[in-house]
This record gives structure tokens, sequence and C-alpha cells, in this order.
């Protein structure tokens, strides 16, 4: 009987042993806390699959060599259930028991704001791709990166694009209506920065209420006023209500721009309805930026669409560029010291498939423009900025008589 | 504020679309609103889940429209299913909290909106969902009023509904019995009415009305997990306004809250619309404890 025991267990050692000494690569662990259940789930589970896929080609392709020595890259995440407090709790909880020195972000910039005072207070490095406000960069966080262009950009596109089109921007009236919420109210702020320059009168200017179920209160004004331009921010629930709305109401204005409509998928729901209406986004997979592990936008999304069977939002593009940010950083620092890494962070200046990568002292990516979409004939075409434009810009949108 | 308000006396047609369309989201109000007050008068439990109940209303029209039902056939199925899920929700949860402290059925069916909040968005993901009913809307006065017509259909049926449960708590032999026991239920018992059954029926009629205000929402707006809050406090609001006993005054105080809420975010903004809700039902709160005061120094 002995002996069999002894057996046994100078088979596991050898087992363990030959195990051991074949896997010679180390192991980064990146912690992170997404929102799996609650409010942001779907826009969660984007964030994750992003993260996952860009681990997965970089294990791929060799994991990621620091100084002689190469390592996988492995995410340990929990499910904040998409509560800033329980983030926060999550955090402090991947930085203390499970020992994790790096962190990628969460999805929003509500879920961000609640976890950046904890990372900067252990100082782990974090590089987040979902966290967009401006105020996230105005409180001088030093471990915080983020791959995305900051909230205010947004819809500064479309207001450009109508001072472009008329002759005397000055004349342009603008109807507004954002949610009262960090994201919305940040957006509003980078337009009216822009309807000041172009000396444009606002007309309608709408705080939406967070449990918004109705718009026509907005939309019956914007009607009545008929306003150039519309602008609409209000997460998915926003763009969804809004093109629906206006069909319902046929509220006629030449040119309408909204956030959030590829989440919302409004040209797959409602179909004609979303015509002509614009979209500003953060990345498209037509955009002709590449590089090395991905390939094309395109490439990536494709690849994206065959391991998870949707297409590919940009939610999960950014989350993708967050960890390859953070891969290049480890190569470049040559150590896993945190610091060192934090300044390889800060240092960082490379092109990926979701658009050149580089930071300035706040730590927002300064080197990367938003995008503008117009629904046409049901598809997402990008109109704006000019360079990387796949159609022209259908304008003014008809009125609905002639639609 | 105030160019909100000379917008409706420069564009009279635009005050007309405005208590139009708050007249028509009153009616699917009231239609939540007619279950909760059944409930609360017969089982005497305000019932938390009430949005709850409205959402999985429109959740179930909107997975019938997936598997290729037509979106007005959801309606009615809504309704049927919703009346069996009252049903299971009562023998499960309810038929223990009846005779309870009220705080404890509060408590209870609070419990039970979270659960469900939390099951609807894992079943069907927090995306806001909608359903085209391909009804179109009805113009006039140059467009400047539209009125859709499903929100049309929901004014409708609203005022069938409640002429419906008028006559049904009058007249059918279970709407005496529901009544009886909303009077007294030991009384009921003794008279030989099953008052459990006639709980069970009461809970599952609210959930079949909430089913159909929530079909009608999912083809009038749009629906996510998280929209129930909303409905059980507008239903709360017209209970407390109109009463627990009488179907005439709760339609009305539906119809007025919307045309109110609507008018009020209009001039207001709509980031005050929940607020002014709120701020209304403490000013009838406040003016009835005032009444009630001034009722019981009459007595003494």
């Amino acid at each position: 009987m002995r002996s069999v025991v002894t057996g046994l267990a100078l088979l596991l050692v050898a087992a363990f042993g030959g195990a051991a000494s074949a896997e010679e690569t180390g192991v980064i662990k990146l912690g992170a806390a997404v929102s799996l259940t609650g409010k942001y789930s779907s826009n969660g589970q984007f964030t994750k699959n992003g993260y996952d896929l860009a681990a997965k080609l970089i294990n791929e392709a060799g994991g990621v060599k620091v100084g002689d020595k190469s390592y996988r890259i492995e995410i340990i995440y929990y499910d904040d259930e998409s509560t800033p407090a329980r983030g926060a709790q999550l955090v402090e909880r991947l930085i203390q028991q499970d020992g994790v020195k790096f962190l990628l972000g969460p999805y929003s910039s509500g879920l961000t704001e609640a976890i950046a005072p904890v990372t900067e207070k252990y100082g782990v490095p974090m590089v987040e791709a979902n966290g967009a406000a401006v105020s996230l960069f105005r409180k001088g966080y030093r471990y915080l990166f983020a791959v995305l262009s900051t909230t205010d950009q947004y819809l500064r596109a479309a207001v450009d694009l109508a001072a472009a089109l008329n002759e005397d921007p000055s004349k342009l009236r603008v109807a507004m209506a954002f949610e009262n919420d960090p994201f919305s109210q940040d957006v509003r702020e980078g337009v009216l920065e822009d309807i000041v320059k172009h000396g444009m009168k606002v007309v309608v200017d709408d705080k939406l209420p967070p449990e918004l179920n109705d718009m026509s209160a907005t939309l019956t004004k914007a009607k009545a006023l008929r306003p150039d331009l519309l602008l609409i921010s209000g997460h998915d629930k926003g763009a969804a209500l809004a093109v629906r709305q206006m069909a319902d109401q046929r509220v006629n204005v030449p040119m309408v721009a909204l956030t959030h409509c590829d989440s919302a998928q409004v040209a797959e729901k409602f179909g004609a309805a979303a015509e002509y209406v614009l979209c500003a986004a953060q990345w498209a997979s037509t955009l002709k930026y590449e590089d090395a592990l991905f390939g094309s936008a395109s490439d990536y999304a494709a690849l994206y669409e065959a391991t998870y069977n949707h297409v590919a939002p940009y939610q999960a593009a950014e989350s993708s560029a967050a960890v390859q940010v953070f891969a290049d950083a480890f190569e470049r620092a040559g150590t896993l010291e945190p610091d060192a890494v934090r300044d390889a962070l800060s240092q960082t200046d490379m092109q990926t498939f979701y658009g050149p990568i580089k930071f300035d002292e706040t730590g927002k990516n300064v080197s990367k423009p938003t995008v503008l979409f117009q629904i046409q004939d049901g598809k997402y075409v990008v109109v704006y900025p000019r360079e990387f434009a796949e159609g022209e810009l259908r304008w003014p949108t008809p009125p609905w008589s002639e639609r | 504020m105030l160019d909100n308000l000379s917008l409706l006396f420069e564009f009279p047609p635009v005050a007309l679309d405005v208590v139009l369309n708050g007249l028509l989201i009153g009616a699917i109000f009231a239609l939540a609103a007619y279950g909760m007050a059944l409930v609360w008068g017969v089982l005497n439990i305000v019932n938390v889940v009430q949005g709850e109940l409205v959402v999985l209303g429109g959740y179930i029209t909107f997975v019938a429209v997936q598997w290729g039902v037509p979106p007005l056939a959801g309606l009615p199925l809504s309704s049927a299913v919703m009346f069996c899920v009252g049903w299971l929700i009562y023998k499960a949860v309810i038929f223990r909290v009846v005779d309870r402290d009220i705080f404890i059925s509060i408590l209870a069916t609070f419990g039970l909106s979270i659960l469900i909040q939390q099951l609807a968005n894992a079943v069907f993901g927090s995306d806001v969902r909608t359903v085209d009913a391909d009804l179109g809307s009805i113009y006039f006065l140059d467009g400047m009023v539209t009125l859709s017509v499903v929100k049309l259909l929901a004014f409708v049926l609203a005022l069938g509904a409640g002429a419906a449960l008028w006559f049904f708590l009058g007249k059918a032999r279970l709407g005496q019995a529901i009544r009886a026991t909303a009077q007294n239920p030991r009384a009921a018992r003794i008279l030989g009415i099953d008052t459990d059954r006639v709980f069970a029926a009461t809970y599952a009629l609210n959930a079949a009305l909430c089913g159909a205000a929530g079909s009608l929402a999912v083809m009038a707006w749009t629906i996510h997990p998280y929209l129930g809050l909303p409905y059980t406090i507008r239903s709360f609001m017209v209970v407390v306004v109109a009463g627990v006993g009488n179907v005439g005054a709760v339609i009305a105080a539906g119809l007025g809250l919307g045309a109110l809420e609507n008018v009020a975010g209009f001039v207001l903004g709509v980031e005050f619309q929940i607020a002014f809700v709120f701020a209304l039902m403490v000013v009838i709160l406040v003016w009835r404890s005032i009444r009630a005061a001034r009722k019981r120094s009459y007595l003494e």
C-alpha cells in the first residue's frame, strides 16, 4: 500500500516538474472590473470581449517580451454590477488580494471615476478604454491612461460640418437635448464651445432625465422652432427614442446628429426611419488604420465577428487597443516594475488598428480623431473626417413628406 | 422656461399636441393603475413590483414578435401570460404577506421588483427594446399635431378595460366575491367565499392589466429592464389621487396626470418631469392629511 502511495507521489512530482520545465514563459496578471450584469452589461461584455481577443492574439504570437523572458497575458475579471461603489471595492480586492499590478479600465466614465482614486492610491497603472469624461483628466491622475478621444469631442464634428455647409454659420439655429449625466453633459460642453465660436444660436437646450422614456416634449419644440441642426445624446435609449419618435412625429430638421446609434443599432432596428442620421463614434471598421498584431481595422472587425458572432462595436475595438498599449509599454520598460511601466506608458506613441495612440500629460489620447457616420441605405458610412470618408454626406435631410 | 411657455401661446397647435399626447400617455398609466388599485383595495398590499410587471408584459410582446407573432396579437398574449405569471407570483410570495403588516408586503414586493429587474437583464440583456406595430400616426393641423395610432389604441383600450372592470366588479360572480373580500375578508370567508382564490385571481388580474400596459408601452416607446420604477411611481400616484375603490376616478386621474406631467415636462424642461410628479404627490398627500384632520376635529 505504502509503495503505491509513494509511487503516486513520485508520479505527481514528475508530472508537475515536467510541466514546470516545459513552460518557460511567465505570466503577467492584468485585472479588470467590468460590468457583466446591471445596466451596462451589454457594453461591459463588449469591453471584456475586446480585452480577451487582444490577450489571446498576443499570447498566440508568443506573448510579451520583457527583458529576455516572454510572458503570457492573463486577465482576472470581476463583475462590478454596473455600480461605482462595487467597482472601487473590486479594484481594491484585485490589488490587495489578487496581487494585480496593472489594471484595465471598466466600462463607462462613472465607473472609471470611482476606480481612478484607488489605482492612484496604490500606484497601479491603469489603461482604460471606455471612460471618456473630460473631468477624469482634470484631476491630475498620474497612473490613468485612456486610449479613446474625450467625450467633448463627440459631436463637435457635426457642428463643424454644419458650419462648413452653410454660408453664414452665425445664422444657424441649433436644438439640443442631452441626458443629465456626466457623459452627455461633457458632450454638450464641447458642442457649446464650438457653437459659441461660430456664433450660432441655441433655440432648444433640454436636459433629459436618466429614466427617459419619451422625447416628444423636446421634439415638439424642435418641430415648432425648425432648427438647422439637432443634437441628441442620451446613450442607447436616447438614440433609439430619438430615431423612433422623430419618424413618428415627422420632425423635419436638415441635420440630425446623435451619439450611441451604432451600439443602439438604430439602422438595423429602425430601417428607413434612421436614414440620414449622423452618428458620432470613436472608431469604425472602415478606417484605414493598421498594426502588426490585428492587421487593418477591417481585419479586426472580421476576426471579432468570427469569434463572437456579432459586429464589432467600437467599445470592443478600443478595449483591445488598451491591452496592446500595455503590451507595448511592458516591452519598452523592460521590467514589470509598476512605476517603470507607468513611465513607459506616458511615452507611448504607437499606431494600432484602432488609430494612433499618444498620451498628453493628463493621460488622454490626443492623436486620434472621432468620426461621424451617416446612415445611408441602412449602412453606417463614414462621412467625416474627410480623409477617411467612404461616402459623400447626404445633406440636407429631405422632409418626411418626400421620403 | 418662459420661452417654452410663450411657445405654447405662439403655436397653439403645439399646446394641443402636448396636451393630447399627455392624455394618451396617461391612458397607459391608468391601465397599470387599475391593477394597483385593485390589489391595494383587496389584498391591502402596495404592489411595488407593478412597474416590473409592465416591463415583463413588454418583453413578452417583444419576444412574441421575434417569433413572428403580429404585434397586435402580442397584446392579448402578454395579458394572458402575465395572468399566469401573476398567479404564480401570488402562490410563491404574495399569499405569505397578505395578512401581515403593510411594511412587510412593501419589502417583499420591492424584493420581487429587484429580482425581476435582474432576471430581465440576464435573459434579455440591458439593450433598449422596441416593437414596431407599423400602425403609423395621424397628422393634422399642418402636421403640427401628431397622434400615434398605437397610443390611440392604448387610450381606447384603457377606457374599454375600465368599463369591463367596472362591469366585472359589479355584476360577475367573481367580481362580487372580490368586492366582498375587499370589504371584510373574515366575513367573506364565513359566507363561503374562497378568499385565497379571490386574492390569487385579483393579483393575476392585476398582472394581466400590467401585461397589456407593457405591450402597449413597447409598441409606443421602448423598454429596458430598469424601466419599472417610473410606472410604479405613476400607478402609485394615480391610486393615491383616485382612491382604491373607484374605477372612473382611476382613469380620470391617470389621464390628468399624463396631461399635466407632459405640459410640465414641456414648460419646465424634461429633466423636471419626474420631479413634478413627486412634487404633485407631496402636495396631494399634504392636502389630504389637512382635510382628514379637519374632518376629525369636526367629529370630535
